[in-house]
């Protein structure tokens, strides 16, 4: 067994690869912050919570058959997605937009009364019945997202919209707080300590490399996050939607000139963001525990890693989130008690060597 | 990592904590007796202690009925951040609060100690686990009431080693807590013959991802994996030791501090095996489970553990204390009341008859529980199988091991 740097060669490769895993998430939720920066020009500090909400959407999802706090959460989590089919069905059958905006409201109220009904009301009920065993996982990974980032699209529509033309700092606080916010109801409904999720039984087992055991689901973990990863790269950078985006935040009034409609556009690309960090917090279920604080002690993280690899640059934060979950990786073998704390020693030489980040622009 | 918005707010929240305390008249306040929970109302301990050990409080108070005095409890949240810690109690003491329970996460734990001294009122802690509480940093305003490192380790790291697992690794919280159940823990495991092969300290908080410390303790080839820490980080360690097959390759852990309320968190499927100690369990005796009645009524999504018992037992053998000293002669001076409960038996349903040492250590026995399969469970919280009670003069530290001041005078 040859030694590197004092470590055993199979340890250090094992940490190599872990670093890389974790590094995959960093790279998941960064992608969907730079995204989100890059054209809407919002920090969005709400990513931990939504993190935390795809989590618990798998959680919810499949204890939907036996846990009435799962159903009752889960009907609110649909409230968002339902409102906004229903606003899109009366555009689409040209209700006015005061009568829209009140059918909306009232919807949203009886849906919200209804699932504090005595015994649940008939939207839990209904969940319950048609989902007696839940769903599963792969289910999970799909609605998980869409259900999280239509919460997303309201809270743009309704909030965030309306400080564009502020300074930056209004929508970071406005985020921060709400971030807050969804992280306390979460925290009072099911408390701290977690709730059990399991790797699903396709994904469970684990293969011998020799040099370590390696996880089927963190295998797919990586190759997953690779895809995501790959596939908004190419979205942005190499498709006309894509060029339509770039263009919207070079100049949002000619590209409207242009008969493009940059408002609904602007309102998708966040909820698109908030659906990736939806995705990770699914695909982060089964390792981590799920609990209220999850987000909370990512997030900060994934900022440092968005502020290294350079504000709103996509490629950036994909790459520096895989290469500073390495250097964490690598960091807890030579010197534990510092790996929280070496990617903040990093931003800090980055910021002082080239302010605008590793992959920005000036 | 650690400025987060909790530091934002840290000073925020404590503000607000004072401002809503009422102010009661002069008169009114002189027969009223303070007590305030300093607890974890929003971070990883909060299932663990917070909202449950507010509950517990309170039910004392109302068993305890009106003898003369009035009652009041107020609750904050600490953060498990020191500063905020010493803040509030300061700010508290200072405002006529009398005695402080629970405080939960050793450092806390330690930095209030301090402050209850200084203004001598009585501080009762239960959630801490470090068992300096009552060495080396012994006060003579401090009781320690549940559980301590040093008992944890006896009762789960002992019966680890007597069942063949000689050689350890250590997963360590990296604060006062983790440090001093590593220490206690490796004393145990030398004193019996085993050997330490090697530690890890990781940062608390702010780990999710223990596989890389996981990956070292099994290159060091220990038979055992000695988890120093608490609430998220074991159940995060747990989760992927099996993830990782440790546990298939007969590396056992040893969760040297976990409470009911982990188990529910992490699930019988992940947690069935472990074994874990407890001073209290819901469903240990008849006075156990009428006790657990009761308190359900007011926390029903959250069964009590040993810490909430803790403050339901220290709250009530305070009141009884103080109902025959004086509330005068209470408020004068934590230190009298403080010898007063050191003199007293104490008795209830949670912990059944003991007593309380000079060091201030709140002697019961401990109980280690093994995980029940998921088919052994009958029924919600039906978690534990008890395998062995240490009795309450063996469970914790010998008087005169533990350097306490209090005791060479």
């Amino acid at each position: 067994m040859d030694d590197i740097f004092g470590i055993p060669a199979p340890l250090l490769f094992g940490q190599l690869l872990l670093g890389l895993i974790n590094g995959a998430f960093y790279a998941m939720l960064s992608l969907g912050l730079a995204v989100i920066f890059g054209l809407l020009n919002i920090i969005n500090f709400t990513h931990g919570a939504q993190f935390m909400m795809g989590a618990f959407a798998a959680w919810m999802l499949l204890s939907l058959g036996n846990v009435p706090a799962a159903r009752t959460g889960f009907a609110l989590m649909l409230l968002p997605l339902a409102v906004l089919l229903l606003d899109w069905l009366l555009a689409a059958l040209r209700v006015a937009h005061r009568l829209r905006i009140g059918l909306a409201t009232l919807f949203a109220v009886l849906w919200a009364g209804s699932v504090f009904m005595e015994g649940g009301g008939p939207i839990s009920g209904a969940l319950g019945t048609l989902f007696p065993q839940g769903l599963s996982y792969w289910w999970a990974l799909l609605i998980g997202p869409v259900v999280v980032g239509a919460t997303g699209i309201l809270l743009e529509r309704l909030m965030i919209s309306r400080l564009y033309k502020l300074d930056h700092l209004y929508g970071l606080l406005l985020t921060f707080g709400i971030g807050l916010i969804i992280e306390g109801v979460f925290r009072n409904e099911f408390g701290s300590s977690g709730l059990p999720y399991r790797i699903p039984p396709e994904l469970s087992g684990a293969w011998d490399l020799g040099f370590m055991f390696m996880p089927v689901y963190r295998g797919w973990v990586v190759i997953a996050a690779l895809a995501l990863c790959l596939g908004t790269w190419l979205l942005i950078e190499k498709t006309r939607l894509g060029a339509y985006l770039r263009a919207a935040t070079e100049n949002a009034a000619l590209v409207q000139a242009f008969g493009v409609n940059v408002p609904r556009m602007v309102t998708l690309t966040y909820g698109f963001g908030v659906a990736l960090a939806a995705i990770a917090g699914v695909l982060a279920a089964p390792i981590y525990s799920v609990n209220p604080q999850m987000g909370t002690n990512l997030i900060i993280v994934v900022f440092a890693v968005v502020v290294i690899g350079g504000m709103g640059s996509i490629l950036g934060a994909i790459l520096t989130g895989f290469a500073l979950g390495v250097v964490e990786g690598l960091t807890k073998v030579f010197w534990p008690e510092a790996s929280a704390t070496v990617i903040f020693v990093i931003m800090a030489i980055v910021l002082l060597t080239r302010p605008a980040g590793l992959f920005g622009r000036a | 990592m650690q400025l987060t918005r909790r530091t934002l707010f840290a000073t925020g929240a404590s503000a607000a904590a004072v401002a809503s305390f009422p102010r009661l008249g002069r008169a009114q306040a002189a027969n009223t007796i303070r007590i305030g929970v300093l607890t974890d109302m929003s971070g990883t301990y909060r299932d663990n202690t917070g909202p449950t050990s507010v509950a517990c409080t309170r039910e004392a108070v109302a068993e305890f009925g009106n003898r003369g005095f009035n009652v009041e409890v107020i609750e904050a949240d600490h953060q498990n951040r020191p500063d905020v810690g010493v803040n509030l109690a300061r700010q508290w003491f200072d405002q006529g609060v009398d005695m402080i329970i629970d405080v939960p996460t050793s450092s806390v734990g330690l930095a209030v100690a301090g402050v209850a001294r200084e203004k001598n009122r009585t501080y009762i802690n239960v959630g801490s686990a470090t068992a300096d509480l009552t060495g080396s940093q012994c006060s003579p305003n401090t009781l320690h009431w549940a559980y301590d490192t040093y008992m944890l380790a006896k009762s789960t790291g002992g019966a680890t080693v007597r069942a063949g697992g000689d050689t350890w690794f250590f997963i360590t919280a990296d604060y006062a807590f983790g440090h001093a159940l590593e220490r206690d823990t490796a004393n145990f495991v030398r004193a019996a013959g085993g050997r330490v092969l090697g530690n890890v300290r990781t940062p608390f908080p702010g780990t999710t991802d223990f596989s890389a410390f996981l990956l070292q303790a099994q290159a060091s080839r220990a038979k055992v994996i000695g988890l120093a820490n608490a609430g998220a980080d074991t159940q995060n360690c747990v989760k992927q030791a099996a993830e990782f097959g440790l546990t298939r390759r007969g590396i056992r852990l040893a969760s040297l501090l976990l409470f009911i309320n982990d188990v529910h968190g992490m699930g019988l499927q992940t947690a069935q095996g472990l074994v874990c100690t407890e001073t209290f369990y819901w469903d240990l005796n008849d006075r156990t489970r009428a006790f657990t009645r009761r308190i359900l009524a007011r926390t029903p999504n959250n069964y009590p553990n040993m810490i909430h018992a803790g403050c339901y037992s220290g709250t009530l053998h305070y009141l009884k204390a103080v109902a025959e000293m004086g509330v005068q002669a209470a408020k004068a001076s934590g230190v009298e009341v403080v010898n007063r409960m050191k003199a007293m038996p104490s008795e209830d349903d949670v912990f059944g008859t003991g007593i309380i040492r000079p060091d201030g250590r709140r002697l019961i026995p401990a109980y280690l529980f093994e995980v029940k399969k998921p088919e052994e469970s009958q029924g919600p919280w039906d978690y534990y199988k008890l395998v062995q009670t240490t009795p309450a003069e063996e469970a914790f530290r010998p008087l005169n091991e533990g350097g306490c001041p209090l005791i060479r005078s």
